[in-house]
C-alpha cells in the first residue's frame, strides 16, 4: 500500500513541498498572508516563486540535458555571461538589443557544449567544465571587473514588475514552461530525448537522430540558463560577474534530482522539475524566516542530496523490496 | 612516434616559461621559480590526491570545501581551545580520512555517480565550516612563524618555503604510491574497468573507499598548508580549488575517463596555471580573470587531444577501447 502509494509518480515530491511549507507556517505565523501593494502581489508564498525563477529557468534546461544523460556545468557561469551583456548593452541600446544579445550568447554557449559533447563526444561533465572554469572569466572580461549597474526601466521591470500583480520573473518561468512543455510533450521531441538518454546507441540504430537531439537540449539549456542571468541581474540591477549564478548550477541539478529524473537520463518531467526548484526555495526561505544563520542552508541541502540519492538508488530499492518481501 | 600526454604538457610549460623569460628577463630566477611552488603548494597537494581519484575513473567535488573547513578547524582549535597545532593538525586529518571514507562507501555501496556524492560532500564541509565561524581568524601560534619564517636559500635569492618543500615530498610521495606499488596499479585497474577488476579478484569497494580517503586526507594537509600560508581560517577560503585541481590533473595528460595519467603531469599541470599568474602579475595591466580563460583554453586543447588520440586508438585496433566507458 505505502509503495504503491509512493510509486505515483510525483506524490512524494509534492508531499514533500507541502510538508516544507507546513514547517514555514510553523516557523513564521505570517506565511501564507498576501497584500497587494503597488499592483504587485506581496508575500513569503510569492517571494518563494520569485526567489525560486533563476533556479526553476535553469531546471527547465537542465532536465532536458539530464534526461539525455547529460549534465551541464556551466550554466552558473552562463547566467553570469548573460547578465553582464544584458547589463552593459541595457542603457545605451535599450532592452531588445540587450535582450537579444544576451540571449544570443546563452545560445552559443549551449551550442560550444552541444557541439564537444555531441560532435567531438567528450564526456558532459568534463565538456561543460571547460565553460564553468572560462565562462566566468570571460564575464568578467565583458563587465571589465567591475559591478557594471543600470537604470534602464524595462529591464529593471523584467526583475522587479509585475503582470497582473505576479511578479514578472514568475510570469517569464511559466511562460518558459509552457512553451518547453509544448514543444517536449506536445511532439514526440520528448520521447526521442528520453530514448537517447536511454540508450544513445540503441535510439541511433533506430533512427533517431540523436546527435541533433543532444545538441539540441544543450542549446536550450543554455538559452535558459541566459534567460536566468538576464533575470538575476534585471533583479538587482547590475551585474556582478564574479557572484551571479555562483553555485546555482548545483541547486538547478539539485531541483532537477529531486524532481525524480534520473541522473542516468532516460525520463523526465519539467512539471515535477519546477516543484524541485521550488522546495530548494521553500527551504531557503524557511531557514531565512527561521533565524537560523543561512550557513545551515547548506547542511540542509546536503542531507537532502543524500536523502533523494539513496531512494533513487537501484541497490537501495532492492534492499527495501527485499525487506518488504522478508516481512511478508 | 607517439608523444605521450606528459610529454605535451611539459613542452607547454617549458615553451610558456620561455616565453615569460623572454618578455620578462627577470622572469628566469630561482625567486620566481620558488614562489611559483610556494604559491601552488595547497593546490599541488590537492591535485595528487585528485589524481588518483581521476585515474580510477571517479571524481571529488568536496575538496575545495574540505580546505575551507580545515583552515576552519585548525584556528579555532589552536586559537579558541589551545590545542597543540600539532594535535589539532592529527585531528583533523583524522576527521578528513573519516569524511573521505564515507564517501567512498557511499559511492560504492549505493552505487551512485561519484560526483553527485561528493557533491554533498562539497555542500556539507563547507556549511560545516560556516556553522563553526563566518569569520577570518588569524592564526598566531608560534609554530607558525617558526614554519613561515623556514626556507632553504637558492643560489639568485630564491627561497624554497617549507610549504613548498611539503608539496614536492607529497607529490615524490604520491608519485611512488602510484607507479610502483600494488595499490596504484589496482587505482590504474578501477580506472580501466570497474568490472574486469572486480572479476580479476580486486577488492573494488575497499579500493573505492581508500582512494576517496586519500583525496580527502591530501585535501585536508592542503588545508594545514594553506593556513601556514594565510596564517589564518576562513570559511570562505579555496572555493573553486576543486576545479583548480581537476583542470590540473587534466592539463597534467590524465584521461578524464580514468586509467592513464601520471602525478608529475599533475605537477607541471599545477605549474602551467601558476606560471599563468606570474605572468599576469608581472606584467601588471591584465586582470586575473584572464587566468581563468587561460585556463579554459588548455582545459579545451587537452580535453580534445585526449579526445583525438583516443580515436586514433580505437580506429587502429581492433579492440574497442572506448566504447564500455561511454
Amino acid at each position: 500500500m505505502m509503495q504503491r502509494l509512493l510509486q505515483t509518480r510525483g506524490l512524494a515530491q509534492i508531499i514533500a513541498l507541502l510538508a516544507i511549507l507546513a514547517i514555514d507556517r510553523a516557523v513564521s505565523p505570517q506565511f501564507f498572508d498576501l497584500r497587494m501593494q503597488d499592483g504587485r502581489l506581496f508575500g513569503s508564498l510569492i517571494d518563494v516563486l520569485n526567489r525560486g525563477a533563476p533556479v526553476a529557468l535553469l531546471a527547465l534546461g537542465m532536465v532536458l540535458v539530464i534526461a539525455t544523460r547529460g549534465i551541464d556545468l556551466s550554466v552558473g557561469a552562463v547566467m553570469a555571461i548573460s547578465g553582464a551583456i544584458a547589463a552593459s548593452l541595457a542603457d545605451t541600446y535599450g532592452l531588445p538589443v540587450a535582450l537579444a544579445a544576451a540571449l544570443g550568447a546563452g545560445l552559443l554557449c549551449g551550442l560550444w557544449n552541444g557541439f564537444l559533447v555531441a560532435v567531438l563526444g567528450i564526456q558532459p561533465i568534463v565538456a561543460t567544465l571547460i565553460l564553468m572554469v572560462a565562462g566566468r572569466g570571460v564575464a568578467q572580461l565583458i563587465t571589465e571587473g567591475r559591478i557594471v549597474t543600470f537604470t534602464a526601466p524595462d529591464l529593471v521591470w523584467l526583475g522587479n514588475g509585475a503582470v497582473l500583480g505576479v511578479p514578472t520573473p514568475v510570469v517569464v518561468v511559466i511562460g518558459m514552461l509552457i512553451i518547453t512543455g509544448a514543444v517536449v510533450r506536445g511532439s514526440a521531441l520528448g520521447l526521442l530525448i528520453e530514448a537517447t538518454g536511454g540508450n544513445a546507441r540503441a535510439s541511433e540504430l533506430a533512427g533517431i537522430g540523436t546527435r541533433a537531439m543532444i545538441l539540441a537540449v544543450y542549446v536550450w539549456c543554455g538559452l535558459c540558463a541566459a534567460l536566468a542571468g538576464v533575470i538575476a541581474a534585471a533583479d538587482i540591477m547590475g551585474a556582478d560577474a564574479n557572484n551571479a549564478g555562483l553555485w546555482l548550477e548545483l541547486d538547478a541539478i539539485l531541483a532537477v534530482v529531486i524532481g525524480g529524473t534520473s541522473l542516468f537520463g532516460g525520463r523526465f518531467s519539467l512539471a515535477l522539475a519546477m516543484v524541485g526548484a521550488l522546495i530548494i526555495q521553500a527551504m531557503n526561505t524557511g531557514i531565512l524566516l527561521s533565524g537560523y544563520p543561512p550557513e545551515f542552508n547548506l547542511l540542509v541541502k546536503a542531507a537532502v542530496v543524500l536523502v533523494v540519492l539513496l531512494l533513487q538508488s537501484p541497490r537501495f530499492a532492492n534492499a527495501g523490496a527485499v525487506l518488504g518481501r522478508a516481512r511478508q | 612516434m607517439r608523444l605521450p600526454p606528459v610529454a605535451i604538457t611539459a613542452i607547454v610549460f617549458v615553451v610558456g616559461f620561455a616565453l615569460c623569460t623572454v618578455q620578462f628577463p627577470n622572469f628566469a630566477s630561482t625567486r620566481v621559480a620558488a614562489n611559483l611552488l610556494t604559491d601552488n603548494a595547497f593546490l599541488g597537494i590537492v591535485a595528487v590526491g585528485m589524481t588518483f581519484v581521476i585515474i580510477s575513473g571517479g571524481i571529488d567535488l568536496s575538496v575545495g570545501s574540505v580546505i575551507g573547513f580545515t583552515t576552519v578547524f585548525v584556528a579555532l582549535a589552536i586559537e579558541r581551545l589551545g590545542v597543540p597545532p600539532l594535535v589539532a593538525f592529527a585531528a583533523i586529518l583524522l576527521l578528513c580520512a573519516a569524511f573521505g571514507a564515507a564517501m567512498g562507501a557511499i559511492i560504492h555501496v549505493f552505487d551512485m555517480p561519484p560526483f553527485i556524492v561528493t557533491l554533498a560532500g562539497m555542500f556539507l564541509a563547507r556549511g560545516a565550516s560556516f556553522l563553526m565561524s563566518t569569520e577570518s581568524t588569524p592564526i598566531t601560534a608560534p609554530l607558525y612563524s617558526t614554519v613561515s619564517d623556514f626556507a632553504l636559500r637558492l643560489p639568485g635569492g630564491g627561497r624554497l618555503t617549507a610549504i613548498a618543500l611539503i608539496m614536492l615530498a607529497v607529490v615524490a610521495a604520491g608519485a611512488v604510491l602510484l607507479h610502483f606499488t600494488r595499490f596504484g596499479a589496482n587505482v590504474y585497474a578501477l580506472g580501466g574497468s570497474r568490472a574486469t577488476t572486480a572479476l580479476m579478484g580486486i577488492p573494488v569497494g575497499s579500493m573505492t573507499v581508500r582512494i576517496y580517503m586519500l583525496s580527502s586526507v591530501l585535501a585536508g594537509l592542503a588545508g594545514i598548508v594553506f593556513s601556514f600560508y594565510t596564517a589564518a581560517g576562513y570559511s570562505l577560503s579555496a572555493v573553486g580549488v576543486e576545479l583548480d585541481s581537476i583542470a590540473a590533473v587534466v592539463i597534467g595528460g590524465t584521461l578524464l575517463t580514468g586509467g592513464q595519467g601520471s602525478v608529475v603531469g599533475t605537477l607541471l599541470g599545477v605549474l602551467i596555471q601558476g606560471l599563468t599568474q606570474t605572468y599576469i602579475n608581472f606584467d601588471g595591466t591584465l586582470s586575473s580573470w584572464w587566468t581563468k580563460i587561460v585556463t579554459g583554453i588548455l582545459l579545451f586543447a587537452f580535453i580534445a587531444l585526449q579526445q583525438a588520440m583516443l580515436g586514433i586508438a580505437r580506429r587502429a585496433g581492433p579492440r574497442k577501447a572506448g566504447v564500455l566507458k561511454s
